[in-house]
């Protein structure tokens, strides 16, 4: 059985088991509000965002349907920048530490968190408010500022990026989570779940030389994560990615989940205020068949608190 | 208090003092405090008098301490508080295990020469070059012994350990890349520390009274102290034994007379002696015999001589310039000027104050400050500068001014940090990638703290556009333009560093409706 087989049947028997029952300590709150269907992106808006997360995630069936008893769990947020959490440069630390004690409750064996970082991975780790984050939840924050943990491996199926250097987290996890914060990004356009999958390999430089677009469309046709998870509650509207001030942010309060890495990217950037036919690496990646910008082929689950 | 006591209080503090020096140049993950480092190296004697010439002030009055010290007691500074002194007595003593036999009795005292490095050392720092200073300050030495050689070994050993422990599922250490190591500084640090070992291997403290400036200088105000180490010669009998042990062989047994000017405040001497023979003697209570030194007319030509000689030098750092050949279509990058760190004002007075004891490298979170080769002209050699090859200077940090013991960066606020410009950007087009391939990049405004480099729209792509006056140099661009061989986008150093602008944007207004429905 591989990985996509096992998480289809494991959803299936989330389902056959009774979903509230499995549910761990935040989310039975919620538990009436369940739809009987599995939608293929939840949108949310108007909470905290670990908030946010325990209600939207109940919609996919849990971390149940995604972490099976035992397994190993990377989460790659975006830790880029030596900013503090209010800069809005970086993911959510109240979220990322709400992932964590999800994937925790439903099992996991460990979850490790990492970011190849572009300001001082060390001040990075710590002024993003992501390490205690992983700390307080159980999780454990593993560094990449050296190449020896990237291990070089063939993408078949991309165009420009056919070699890369990859994080040992990312070959060897079995459960991958991308957790990205939604930005303004001077080349990328934005950058959203794809972008920031960057943070995952050793040579940056190499996409920037080599067609950044057709590069950031490229990598998740190696590996698509399990599970991606929009972090849009501070948005960086321009100056991105790194941010000026905070006067560059807008409190937009939401978040975006979705297993379709391009669908999450298309309704981010609609939710962004971009058409995201204008987003080069969209159009990209949903040619290589990554997922797909088509949100009305997707069944969507809406909700405002 | 009993004077053979004085030898444990000496190896007391002596152990403090080198043990928590050592610890912060091999501090690669940055745990110690910078008020705690400021406070152990309060009474490094260089850099103190140094920074006390620069920032008028009774935090950098170390040096004044150790003036009254030696005043009133000799050279303590040399064994108890100078970490070159101590490492050199761990060599002593290690030479003295393998030959247990080994004594140096009375060794010569090389007057010509030590007194020719303190005045080539004086002479330097007045004729505007600190390059002897740099050279022979034994804080500055022991900071590179320590940064460019040990350090090195600690993190190999590091990451083996850490490779280890990550095998077994433990996250407690983590690997250290060494990006700024420069094999140049490298083997110049070596030739000195094998210098040193030889002298201390075999002959104790030669090295501190025949080289070091520090040492001949504190030598010369202790032919003045209060209290001097001397033989009581009606109760010495001639046992040798303090000649044996004294690290400076400044025993003239003989004469039963001790060179007190030479005495590095060991106490070795008072814990040997079985008859009570060695006393610090009050000079006031009987005057010591005068050293009548005649003036000699030959040391007066040689000091002449020397000053004219280096006088010449102070003008080789303005020759310098890196020249890069062309090659291809591509243009290269011609630097007229590197960056210095901010907080040190101007090029002229960093490379005036740096004594080179590689602090601020070790600290540097970054390590984008890298030892000088010819960047800072020859005689700026070692002294560090913005190296945006190897990293970039992080907007949020001012760690190197905090700690620099000398006063060659000077403190200054986060606040002011972030507008004081070191460098000015510059963009080639013709090198960057937009222009070449064809396709987006924008890894330098990406990376740009201040948004000096901004993205604007050309030809279906973005384009870098660069506005100097915001730019602070910090070089994030240019460590992160992927361009080969040369960089598309660089920075050029401000000689004398200035004041960025503040991009001027108002805050963004956009009222979010949270009840609205999704655009999607």
């Amino acid at each position: 059985m591989d990985r996509r087989n096992f998480i289809k049947k494991s959803v299936q028997a989330g389902f056959a088991a009774g979903i509230a029952s499995s549910f761990g300590n935040y989310s039975h709150l919620f538990a009436d509000q369940l739809a009987p269907g599995k939608p293929d992106l939840v949108a949310i808006k108007g909470g905290q965002p670990d908030v946010m997360f325990d209600k939207a995630i109940q919609y996919l069936g849990g971390m149940k349907s995604f972490i099976k008893k035992g397994q190993l769990v990377v989460i790659k947020p975006n830790i880029g920048w030596d900013v503090s959490p209010e800069g809005g440069a970086n993911t959510n630390p109240l979220l990322i530490n709400r992932i964590i004690k999800h994937c925790l409750d439903a099992g996991a064996k460990d979850v490790y968190v990492f970011d190849h970082t572009c300001d001082n991975w060390n001040r990075c780790y710590t002024n993003s408010g992501i390490e205690k984050a992983v700390k307080d939840a159980g999780g454990k924050l593993v560094p990449a500022n050296s190449e020896s943990y990237f291990h070089e491996i063939k993408l078949e199926r991309a165009r420009n990026l056919t070699n890369a250097k990859i994080h040992e987290l990312i070959l060897n996890s079995d459960v991958f989570i991308n957790v990205p914060v939604l930005k303004e990004h001077g080349s990328a356009g934005l950058t959203i779940c794809m972008k920031n999958l960057m943070g995952a390999v050793w040579d940056r430089r190499f996409w920037h030389g080599n067609g950044l677009h057709q590069c950031i469309a490229d990598f998740p046709t190696y590996r698509k994560p399990d599970l991606n998870i929009v972090d849009a509650y501070y948005v960086m509207k321009r100056n991105g990615p790194r941010g000026t001030s905070k006067d560059d942010l807008v409190e937009m309060k939401s978040q975006i989940i979705s297993t379709d890495i391009v669908a999450a990217d298309t309704a981010a950037a609609k939710l962004f205020g971009i058409n995201p036919d204008t987003i080069s690496y969209i159009k990209m990646a949903d040619e290589l068949k990554v997922g797909t910008k088509d949100l009305n082929k997707l069944s969507i689950k809406r909700i405002i608190m | 208090m009993k004077l053979s006591r004085l030898r444990s209080l000496r190896i007391f503090i002596s152990l403090f003092s080198f043990i928590s020096i050592s610890l912060l140049f091999l501090d690669f993950y940055n745990l110690i405090p910078v008020s705690v480092l400021n406070c152990i190296l309060y009474l490094q004697f260089v850099p103190s008098l140094f920074k006390f010439v620069n920032i008028i002030s009774i935090s950098a009055a170390g040096f004044l301490f150790i003036l009254l010290l030696t005043f009133l007691f000799g050279r303590v500074y040399c064994s108890s508080i100078c970490p070159l002194g101590i490492l050199q007595d761990f060599i002593s003593r290690i030479s003295k295990r393998i030959n247990r036999k080994k004594y140096y009795l009375k060794i010569k005292d090389y007057k010509g020469i030590k007194y020719s490095f303190l005045a080539f050392t004086i002479i330097s720092i007045f004729t505007g070059s600190i390059f002897f200073v740099a050279l022979l300050d034994p804080f500055g030495n022991f900071g590179r012994i320590f940064s460019n050689l040990f350090k090195p070994i600690l993190i190999l050993l590091n990451n083996f350990a850490t490779a280890g422990l990550e095998k077994l599922n433990y996250f407690l250490l983590y690997p250290v890349e060494l990006k700024n190591f420069s094999i140049v500084t490298f083997i110049i640090t070596l030739m000195i520390f094998l210098l040193i070992f030889f002298f201390s291997y075999n002959k104790g403290r030669l090295f501190c009274n025949t080289v070091c400036p520090v040492g001949t200088l504190l030598g010369l105000i202790s032919k003045l102290s209060l209290y001097k180490v001397s033989i009581d010669e009606e109760k010495c009998n001639s046992c040798n034994l303090c000649t044996k042990a004294c690290k400076s062989g400044c025993i003239d047994k003989k004469n039963k007379e001790v060179d007190f000017s030479r005495c590095v405040a060991c106490y070795n001497c008072f814990d040997v002696c079985q008859t009570g023979g060695v006393i610090y003697k009050n000079s006031l209570i009987k005057k010591p015999r005068l050293n009548e030194e005649k003036f000699d007319s030959k040391r007066r030509e040689l000091i002449s001589k020397t000053f004219i000689y280096f006088i010449g030098f102070t003008g080789i750092p303005f020759a310098q310039e890196k020249i890069i050949p062309k090659k291809e279509n591509k243009i290269p990058v011609l630097k007229k000027s590197y960056s210095s760190p901010p907080g040190s004002k101007n090029i002229e007075h960093f490379t005036s104050t740096c004594t080179g004891c590689h602090l601020c490298v070790s600290s540097c979170p970054t390590q984008v400050l890298k030892p000088s080769l010819f960047e800072y002209g020859i005689l700026g050699i070692l002294q560090p500068y913005m190296d945006y090859k190897t990293g970039f200077c992080n907007f949020e940090c001012t760690i190197c001014a905090q700690v620099c013991p000398s006063g060659a960066i000077l403190p200054l606020s986060l606040e002011n940090k972030k507008l004081t410009q070191i460098g000015k950007v510059k963009f080639i087009k013709e090198n960057c990638i937009v222009e070449i391939e064809n396709t987006e990049c924008g890894a330098c405004s990406e990376h740009c703290p201040t948004k000096a480099v901004k993205m604007i729209p050309y030809k279906n792509l973005h384009l870098p556009e660069v506005k100097e006056e915001y730019c602070i140099g910090c070089g994030a661009c240019e460590f992160a333009c992927p361009t080969k061989p040369y960089k598309a986008i660089y920075v050029e150093g401000n000689p004398i560093h200035l004041t960025a602008k503040k991009i001027p944007e108002e805050k963004l207004e956009e009222k979010i409706n949270y009840k609205e429905d999704f655009p999607f």
